[in-house]
């Protein structure tokens, strides 16, 4: 069996080569090392849609960052993802930063970032009454926005498995090797063999391009902390406050989720690239920033720390394109930030390389496009009830925090990439997200998942392999080993 | 829209407590509304025993605490709605409601008590550092997974937080095959109650680390090992204390927390010492017809008092159904030195026979007066060999003490001389 | 000298207890006393536990109807964990008569239909 394509790594950039080529007759195969898509720096970054001032002019980062942005409204109505175009500001707080901010809007200008603005300190008060008050001015960007990362993830892979692309989780490359026809990559879960690959590994993607011996980039895994608060802070500011950015990064950023909660972060610090703990030098760092932009931030309402780890490399930019070690296999790699919002860009992208390498490209009669799915609490009244009678496992509500019924869990269960674990329930439909954590709810959850799925609720995880949650029964039931 | 003259949200000791002393009151048209499958909200997972010495002179576990109650109510009329969640809830008293058996519906309520309980502090609300692996559980969280569901959550444990729930997973961890390592307290005192203490850790010879939190915690997927420092007075870890167990599970008892966003959402006022309603003497909450009792008003110790509270918003309930709102001149009462909060916060002059007082004190105190005082005027005091902020403390001033205040502030203090 | 905390009032006296005349000191009342004797002589609990149920629910919690002697603790919760129960069950009902020897009864704290 041929595949025509083999995406590494489905992260949103993996996802979105999918999606984006699942529109045409071919056979594409998707190879993920985790047991769930999205299981990487797509599930904990900040979650932002930026404008495109930052990359430097003329770069892939800033020509993707600005195409990403204006493609994401579009791209998330039909995907049925939420996103809102709230607008971001950078802070001016010394008159250092009142140069960068000028350097910052011609970057913009440059990059082609509309409707920007640089405000002057009674504006940006205006704007946003909850920041320091000492704020010189800011540069005010309305096109950059916020989205949910890891449903745009699963939104694109989900339909481009509608539309016949393969998933294989648990599936992480362990070699490669040369064949007629391309490829043959050996994972655990068997052997593929592919005319193409893209090479969308994030933090692996260095250990995916050595096996076909292309040692020119390194990947430098960089951890980056984060507060998420309650909802009673979620509209502590209407839109993403950032700093002037520095070497490090751009900065501690706070800013209101999708999800109506506030989020705090990030610092940058190298690690491994598995390390996603949190460390009280981080939390403290981002804290202590983060007030300098919004004083009256109330880390009392924190719920949840995070931390997630960027593939950043040894390159200024992006490293996209084909290898110089085989001809046919292309990186998509060092994606750092803006690469949430390039992500849309990077799989259109991903799709003109391949057709310019001679794969044929015809389009499907019978694609799918489009997603839905049911956010109970959004519905009026009378669809809550009609939808009640249709199926009462939508008027059981599971997750009191955030409002999650059995009908909506059960919903994600089964559709083309169900969730097997706790956390992929949790990032499906929001069970689990609120201000309890799951205390109440997780083990119904769990419960859920086992019936759903005809699993034992000891072989459900709480997230990623090896995160068991139960032992196993009391009396002298099963009991299980993975201690 | 659906009328009922009561409404009760949260079918837990509170809500079933108040429910039958509204029906003692004369009340016939009570609806319980309760989110889980069935009625007596944490007592149905608190299978130990210890319950009901003051209200049943006998020791009771929970099941069988809640199951008294839901017996008597099976005597009334009072209607239970299980499997029930209250979406929304207006300052007119509209319920917005949805269950699978009667969809989504809106209530127009009588009066309405609030009894939805308390939440547990999560890891996230302290900030614990360290890997985002599994095995860590609200203490709460695992005693549901053991209790009622069967299951264990691991066999190496180590209990952050010495609050009752967290000692008493500690012997029911134990008594399951389980080997509790430590169980470590951030403040120089236990939060739980001596004889938890006792039966909890003592008689399993479980150590206690007072003064001593959880600065780390590391494993790639399941916890494999937790870190324990000294803290100094102010509480911060001091370096070079550092203890390691390697463990699969971490229990936080860490607090509770009073589950007030229906009422946020109503417009009742919060009071922020408390985390719940600011009340009058007799439960109501700042909208008129709308009650609270129970951990939703303030973390109590004992059920018993719970319900002995809730009995007293049940039947203030019926007097707003039956006579409208009390009147009288409102009087403020605040928490005064060595005091956390008081419940109620306010009163009126000649609304009672008495003033209850109910509130916690900030540190351990012995053979100290609770003085009450009007303005700077002190009008009684009561003397107390112990006291302890894990024990809820509570004063009765008589009426005649009242009388002849200026209007306050009333305020309660802690006095050691 | 065995150390104690009493536990029959929340002012949680440190009690010291002779092991061989159980006299008692660091009490504050004649209750404290009784206590650190007893808890020597002969200490006793009450064991809460869970069994395994054919019913509506996975669990039925159980008790001993009285306070069983603390050494026993272990052997009741060996005799608890062989049982399997059967829906219907009312609170109270004896499901251990004698469990472990020790004249005490595991009975059902809950009613399951």
């Amino acid at each position: 069996m041929l595949y025509d394509v083999l995406v590494v790594g489905c992260g949103v950039v993996g996802a979105a080569c999918a999606y984006s080529l699942s529109r045409y007759n071919l056979r594409v195969g998707i190879l993920e090392a985790s047991n769930d898509v999205a299981n990487g720096t797509t599930k904990a970054n900040s979650a932002i849609v930026h404008a495109g001032y930052d990359p430097l002019p003329g770069t892939k980062m800033a020509k993707l960052n600005v195409l990403g942005n204006a493609m994401m409204p579009e791209l998330c109505k039909r995907l049925d993802v939420p996103f809102s175009a709230c607008g971001s500001l950078v802070l001016s707080l010394s008159p250092e930063d009142d140069a960068e901010l000028r350097k910052l809007y011609d970057q913009g200008v440059a990059n082609g970032v509309p409707g920007q603005r640089l405000l002057s300190a009674e504006e940006t008060l205006a704007l946003e009454p909850n920041l320091n008050p000492e704020v010189r001015g800011a540069l005010y960007a309305p096109s950059a926005g916020i989205v949910n990362p890891w449903e745009l993830c699963y939104a694109m892979a989900e339909t481009a498995v509608r539309n016949g692309a393969e998933l294989f989780l648990q599936a992480p490359v362990t070699a490669i090797d040369r064949s007629e026809n391309g490829f043959r990559l050996n994972t655990p879960k068997g052997v593929f063999e592919t005319r193409f690959v893209l090479n969308c590994a994030g933090v692996a993607a260095d250990r995916i391009a050595a096996m076909i011996g292309d040692e020119s980039f390194r990947i430098r895994p960089t951890k980056g902390e984060y507060f998420l608060l309650d909802k009673s802070e979620g509209s502590r500011v209407g839109r993403v406050i950032f700093q002037c950015p520095t070497k490090a990064g751009k900065g501690v950023l706070v800013a209101p989720t999708v999800h109506g909660n506030l989020i705090v972060g990030p610092n940058a610090a190298p690690c491994a690239a598995e390390d996603t703990s949190n460390t009280p030098s981080g939390m403290a760092y981002v804290r202590t920033s983060a007030l300098r932009s919004v004083p009256s931030v109330n880390f009392r309402e924190n719920i949840r720390n995070f931390a997630g780890v960027r593939a950043n490399s040894d390159h200024a930019d992006f490293i996209l394109g084909e290898s110089t070690a085989a001809k046919g296999f292309f990186h998509l790699a060092g994606i750092r930030s803006p690469g949430l919002t390039a992500a849309p860009a990077l799989g259109e992208e991903a799709v003109r390389w391949l057709r310019a390498a001679g794969l044929a490209l015809t389009e499907k009669d019978d694609y799918q496009d489009g997603r839905r799915r049911i956010r109970f609490h959004e519905l009026s009244d009378e669809e809550k009830n009609e939808l009640i009678r249709q199926d009462p496992r939508y008027g059981r509500v599971i997750c009191r925090c955030e409002t999650v019924t059995e009908g909506e869990i059960v919903a994600a269960l089964h559709t083309p990439i169900p969730p097997t674990t706790v956390n992929g329930v949790k990032r499906r439909v929001g069970a689990g997200m609120g201000r309890c954590q799951g205390g109440f709810c997780g083990p119904r959850v769990q419960e859920i998942i086992a019936r759903e799925l005809g699993m034992d609720p000891t072989d459900v995880l709480m997230d990623w392999p090896g995160t068991w949650v139960l032992c196993g029964e009391t009396k002298g039931g099963a009991s299980h080993d993975e201690g | 829209m659906t009328k009922a003259e009561l409404v009760i949200i949260g079918g837990g000791p509170a809500g079933l407590a108040a429910a039958l002393s509204a029906w003692e009151s004369g009340v016939r048209d009570i609806l319980i509304l309760e989110r889980d499958h069935q009625a007596g909200g944490i007592l149905n997972q608190c299978i130990h025993n210890g319950f009901g010495l003051h209200y049943f002179k006998e020791e009771l576990t929970g099941p069988e605490y809640a199951g008294r109650f839901i017996e008597m109510l099976r005597d009334t009329d009072v209607r239970v709605r299980t499997d029930t969640m209250v979406l929304d809830l207006t300052a007119d008293r509209v319920l917005h409601t949805v269950s699978p058996e009667h969809g989504y519906e809106a209530i127009q309520a009588g009066a309405i008590v609030l009894a939805m309980g308390c939440r547990e502090r999560t890891r996230g609300a302290i900030s614990i550092p360290g890997a985002r692996c599994s095995g860590i559980f609200t203490a709460g969280a695992a005693q549901r997974f053991l209790n009622i569901e069967g299951y264990m959550v691991g066999k190496r444990v180590v209990i952050l937080g010495s609050g009752d729930i967290g000692l008493i997973m500690a012997r029911r961890m134990t008594l399951e095959g389980a080997k509790v390592l430590a169980c470590v307290e951030l403040m120089p005192y236990s939060g739980g109650l001596n004889r938890n203490i006792v039966q909890c850790l003592n008689d399993f010879d479980i150590p206690l680390y007072l003064s001593h939190t959880v600065t780390d915690v590391r494993g790639k997927d399941r916890l494999e090992q937790v870190t324990v420092s000294k803290v100094d007075e102010n509480r911060r870890p001091i370096p070079g204390t550092e203890m390691v167990f390697d463990c699969d599970t971490l229990l936080l008892s860490v607090g509770l927390l009073p589950e007030n966003e229906l009422s946020r959402q109503a417009g009742v006022e919060i009071d922020p010492h408390t985390n719940g309603p600011v009340v009058w003497e007799n439960c109501e909450t700042s909208i008129p017809g709308v009650f609270a009792c129970g951990n939703v008003l303030h973390v109590h110790d004992l059920v018993d008092y719970v319900t002995a509270e809730s009995m007293r918003a049940g039947k203030a309930a019926a007097e707003f159904l039956q006579g409208g709102e009390r009147t009288g001149e409102a009087v403020p009462l605040e928490p005064g030195s060595g005091v956390g909060y008081t419940v109620p916060q306010r009163f009126r002059r000649d609304a009672a026979d008495k003033l209850q007082i109910f509130f916690r004190v900030r540190r351990i105190y012995r053979d100290a007066f609770i003085a009450v005082y009007d303005g700077e005027r002190r009008i009684a005091r009561f003397k107390r060999e112990h006291m302890a902020p894990g024990e809820m403390e509570n004063v009765a001033i008589p009426a005649m003490f009242l009388k002849n205040i200026t209007g306050g502030p009333l305020s309660v203090r802690i006095e050691e001389d | 000298m065995k150390e104690l905390i009493c536990i029959t009032c929340p002012k949680g006296c440190h009690l010291k207890v002779d092991e061989e005349t159980f006299a008692v000191t660091g009490n504050s009342c004649p209750r404290g006393a009784v206590y650190g004797a007893n808890e020597l002589r002969n200490p006793v609990r009450v064991v809460t536990s869970t069994v395994v149920v054919d019913g509506p629910a996975r669990r039925l919690p159980v008790k001993t109807d009285r306070p069983i002697p603390k050494s026993k603790i272990f052997e009741v919760m060996d005799e608890i964990a062989k049982v399997r129960v059967k829906a219907p069950v009312r609170v109270g009902d004896v499901l251990i008569p004698n469990a472990a020897g020790t004249d005490g009864n595991v009975v059902a704290t809950k009613s399951l239909p």
